[in-house]
């Protein structure tokens, strides 16, 4: 579908947060062209400033450098040829449905009967019709989403931006509603040219888009684009689909490096620091028994998100995690557990404390926070010391996470002791340290 | 239950303690206040008000002009509370300024400020004018401030993701404020203004009557019929006015707010359905009427010409929804600069006319300043005393307070104001009987709104806990130990803020008192300031007014803000 005419064209564009004197990019350095007739996807791990991405496109935001041009002009505020369809829906809760679609209509002046025409025409085409005076609010969440759909698509927007717009949704709902969506786009009932989606999660970018733009962390850049050329309907189970998904996991799940390169460095120093991923200690446990108990030596990774039934985002954190502890070993979208893994899925419970408690010790980012706290009064610091270290390299809410993430793993691991009354981390007394080395 | 929810708007309020702007709002009003005094000096000296009739017939006329005049001040706060609100959310110079001012003024005791106001605008407009000026303004100065800063809240607090829908999809500003910033803001408003108005009412009492010396300011309306009533010792006038007063507030409640609580209902955020709590039997007749549907009818047509003329005058400008702030460099500094040399020239006189106060007047207002916080205190300990059994009691009955509710509601809408000439005339011949009046004043005052925090407090309380506590066999005392003084804690505090404010206030009409051709006096910073006015001695009404505010806003940031802090961090129910 795509004519090669260009819609959209991104140069050099970076984002910048800056909270007092510090600066964090969001997006850094992103160049990138969509087309007419497209159907593109922005794919990557939460915290890779897709979002602020499309923002920068629709105009809501203006970029702190670059430029962007929308068929070669460049933009200049809110782009009137786009509209959005969110993730939280965004509809006006006190608005009926046909109201919510025809205020689209009304900022734009078109007169009552017009407007009331189209609206009740394109809810009619979502499959809303009999609703028309419902409030949001009596809908159900895939119902809510056909609203933002059909009040994105009154105004007959050239592109249409699309903020994870199923993510929000139960798994039945976001199923049926994307093949209504595709549906609507491949036999050009909608006078979109171009779709943009943000989404994390994988499987759905490679059912729908023809082009998926593949985004990593800190700062958010593209690290790939991949072309699908898969015909419609694409089925998940077919082969090839599952070629191009074991292809993305590598992309995305990376290769396991030398330890010292896995294992970054520690704040303040020179070289990339290594955060925490963000996740559950038991699901990572999970993870792991679920890997050993499978007779396979190596296992394809989005085989992993089907078991689970999860989120490819949180999958691949999990198994950053485990790579990272030097549980697994990742290469070409395939993970396999090492020894150590092995053994710590094995363990009794105390053991796998213990395990765990020697691998984060390794850790630069632990081994930076004992230093500190051996070096502090009474070994203890308080919370707001930390977080403002942590805050030199990171942005506020994201050092707050960060900084919870490692007050759980070193709780879990017996090696940091934290007062919530009091909001102190503590050095734990080594008598935990010293049973798991004696 | 209705006026459960209003403690919420109160606990979103900002925390912080001193900054230099609260100084440069302190030495405004410092300015203000001495401009009112430098007009009080060309006040006429005697003034004739109009006599007060004490027949029944006169009191529908009476509470006309009351509610006039509540309405006026009302419409009043609302248009300030509208252009305030955007200012301080908008821009972001205006919010550094807007914001603190907003904060020291809603602590500051209003009564304190009516001699001044109303001699100062005696001295330039005709009497009776300026004393039906006077109220308005003392009434606005009651009403307004908690609207304004529910306003700035629900100006802020937008979901982004509506104002980024209301940015793609186009919106011109007044389409913006008519879809999503109105709505949004609506419940607040509307909760805050009922709040509003009971505090109104409270002010109208004291605002009707007011005697300086030889002037007499009377204006008609409930406050001065109840007054005079109980200056003349006719109880069955007392009681006829208290009953129209009851009758008038109550009708209000039923016609107005009510109905007005019903329809906001859909304006909330929350996408669950949830049972409502907003039931008015004159809304469900309102709605379900003919001429309602021929009214929204119109309304809408006459909407939909207005959003079509709006949209040709201001088109939607194209820009980046995120650089919205910000404007004229230069003006802007030329505004500060002026303000700046008015505030000090103000503060500069201020300053001169405070030098004339001699050290025994300052050793008074001192005196006055601990009697007075006894007598706060005191009323405190009483309204804690009394309401936190009884309100746990009927929180914890559902059936009960179905019943009670209402009833407690009628009891909390007579403005303390009204009843103090009761009391008077009730405790005037006990010993003491002048500060059992005053402090019973600041108790009518204050004890309500501590009994429906206390309630709220109670029911919310999960019911798990309270049968987790009724499983673990605790005796009565720890299960308030453990459970219901933790849970009620915040709010306690909130409450606790609310009423010490209004005690303070209180103390100016309660402690200094012109009864039956008589003055009773007893000690406290509300009878200097009183007394002062009387007298026409300026120096000490400057340095006493001054006073008050200072110690309101300093206990407010120094006791109950820290206070506040540990509630809203380690006693919440979620």
């Amino acid at each position: 579908m795509n004519n090669g005419k260009t819609l959209v064209e991104l140069e050099h564009v970076s984002q910048v947060y800056a909270t007092g004197r510090k600066r964090f990019y969001a997006v850094q350095d992103i160049n990138l062209n969509i087309h007419e007739g497209e159907f593109v996807c922005l794919l990557g791990p939460s915290g890779c400033g897709k979002s602020t991405l499309l923002r920068l496109i629709t105009g809501l935001q203006r970029p702190t450098e670059g430029r962007i041009g929308y068929r070669g002009q460049e933009l200049q505020g809110v782009n009137p040829y786009a509209s959005i369809v969110f993730q939280t829906f965004a509809l006006f809760p006190w608005l009926s449905v046909q109201e919510n679609v025809e205020v689209a209509l009304k900022a734009r002046g078109v007169p009552p009967k017009i407007r009331t025409a189209r609206a009740l025409d394109l809810l009619d085409r979502v499959g809303l019709d009999g609703f028309e005076n419902a409030y949001p609010r009596e809908l159900s969440g895939g119902m809510r989403q056909k609203v933002g759909f059909a009040r994105a698509m009154a105004v007959e927007p050239e592109l249409l931006c699309l903020d994870e717009p199923f993510s929000a949704l139960d798994v039945l709902s976001s199923e049926a509603l994307r093949g209504e969506l595709l549906e609507l786009w491949l036999d050009g009932k909608i006078p979109t040219k171009t779709i943009l989606m943000v989404t994390h999660n994988i499987e759905e970018a490679a059912e729908m888009a023809d082009r998926l733009i593949i985004m990593g962390t800190s700062p958010g850049r593209v690290i790939a684009e991949v072309e699908v050329d898969l015909p419609h309907p694409r089925h998940r189970k077919a082969p090839q689909f599952l070629k191009l998904i074991d292809h993305i996991y590598a992309i995305l799940a990376g290769q396991t490096q030398p330890e010292p390169v896995e294992m970054g460095t520690a704040p303040g120093k020179p070289g990339i620091t290594r955060w925490l991923p963000q996740i559950q200690i038991s699901d990572l446990v999970g993870l792991l028994e679920h890997l050993s108990e499978s007779s396979q030596p190596t296992y394809d990774i989005y085989q992993l998100t089907e078991d689970f039934g999860a989120d490819s985002d949180l999958v691949l954190r999990l198994i950053d995690t485990a790579e990272l502890l030097g549980f697994v070993r990742v290469g070409q979208g395939d993970v396999m557990l090492t020894p150590l893994g092995e053994t710590f899925s094995e363990a009794s419970i105390l053991t796998r404390k213990e395990i765990f408690s020697t691998r984060i010790r390794r850790l630069p980012i632990f081994q930076w926070l004992m230093n500190m706290l051996h070096l502090a009064e009474n070994q203890s610091l308080k919370r707001d010391v930390v977080r403002a270290a942590i805050e030199l390299e990171l942005p506020p809410a994201d050092a707050e996470k960060q900084l919870n993430t490692i007050i759980e793993w070193g709780r879990y691991g017996e090696v940091i002791a934290y007062d919530d009354e009091t909001e102190t981390i503590m050095l734990e007394p080594l008598v935990g340290h010293s049973m798991a080395t004696g | 239950m209705h006026y459960l929810k209003a403690p919420i708007y109160e606990l979103k309020q900002t925390t912080r303690e001193f900054r230099w702007s609260d100084a440069f709002v302190l030495l405004t009003i410092t300015a203000l206040l001495y401009l009112g005094v430098h007009f009080a000096f060309h006040a006429p000296e005697v003034v004739q008000g109009p006599g007060i009739v004490l027949e029944p017939s006169a009191l529908p006329y009476y509470a006309f002009r009351s509610v006039v005049r509540m309405g006026a001040a009302y419409l009043l706060s609302l248009t300030f509370t509208l252009i305030y609100g955007y200012a301080a959310a908008r821009k972001r110079r205006a919010e550094q300024i807007l914001l603190p001012t907003l904060d020291v003024l809603q602590s500051v005791p209003i009564l304190s400020f009516l001699p001044v106001v109303l001699l100062g605008l005696s001295a330039v407009l005709h009497e009776r004018l300026a004393a039906e000026l006077a109220s308005i303004v003392l009434i606005f100065t009651s009403q307004v401030w908690n609207m304004t800063f529910s306003w700035y809240q629900s100006l802020t607090t937008q979901p982004m993701d509506l104002r980024e829908a209301a940015a793609i999809l186009r919106m011109n500003w007044w389409l913006k404020m008519r879809k999503l910033e109105l709505p949004f803001g609506a419940i607040g408003l509307i909760w805050n203004s009922m709040m509003s108005w009971a505090g109104g009412w409270f002010f109208l009492m004291a605002a009707e009557i007011f005697t300086v010396g030889d002037r007499d300011y009377r204006l008609p309306g409930l406050g001065a019929y109840l007054r005079e009533a109980s200056h003349q010792g006719n109880i069955g006038a007392i009681l006829w006015g208290l009953g129209t007063l009851v009758l008038v507030i109550v009708l209000l409640d039923q016609l107005l707010w009510r109905p007005l609580v019903a329809w906001s209902e859909k304006f909330k955020l929350e996408m669950i359905e949830q049972e409502s709590h907003g039931s008015s039997w004159f809304y469900d007749i309102l709605r379900s009427s003919r001429l309602s549907e021929k009214v929204s009818a119109f309304w809408e047509r006459m909407g939909e010409r207005v959003d079509a003329w709006s949209l040709r005058m201001w088109p939607f400008r194209p820009e980046h929804a995120e650089a919205q702030r910000g404007h004229g460099e230069l003006p802007w500094r030329l505004f500060i600069v002026l303000v700046l040399l008015l505030v000090g020239y103000g503060t500069l006189r201020a300053v001169h006319l405070l030098v004339q106060v001699e050290l025994t007047q300052w050793l008074d207002i001192l005196q006055g300043v601990l009697m007075t916080a006894l007598r706060v205190i005191i009323a405190l300990a009483i309204a804690f005393g009394w309401t936190v059994p009884l309100g746990v009691f009927i929180g914890m009955n559902a059936r009960l307070a179905g019943w009670l509710q209402p009833l407690v509601q009628i009891a909390a809408s007579i403005p303390a104001t009204a009843l103090f000439p009761v009391f008077v005339l009730m405790l005037i011949k006990l010993p003491a009987g002048l500060n059992m009046a005053a402090v019973l004043l600041m108790l009518t005052g204050t004890q309500w709104y501590l009994l429906f925090n206390v309630i709220a407090g109670t029911m919310s309380i999960p019911q798990e806990l309270r049968y987790t506590v009724t499983l673990l066999g605790m005796s009565r005392w720890q299960k308030w130990r453990v459970l219901i003084l933790p849970a009620l804690f915040p709010y306690l505090i909130t409450g606790a803020i609310t009423a010490s404010g209004g005690a303070w206030n209180a103390s100016i009409v309660a402690e200094y008192i012109e009864f039956g051709g008589r003055t009773l006096r007893v000690t406290g910073l509300g009878d200097l300031i009183a007394y002062s006015t009387a007298q026409g001695d300026f120096p000490l009404l400057l340095a006493s007014t001054l006073t008050m505010i200072l110690t309101v806003v300093l206990v407010n940031r120094l006791l109950w803000r820290r206070l506040y802090r540990i509630a809203a961090s380690r006693y919440r129910m979620e």
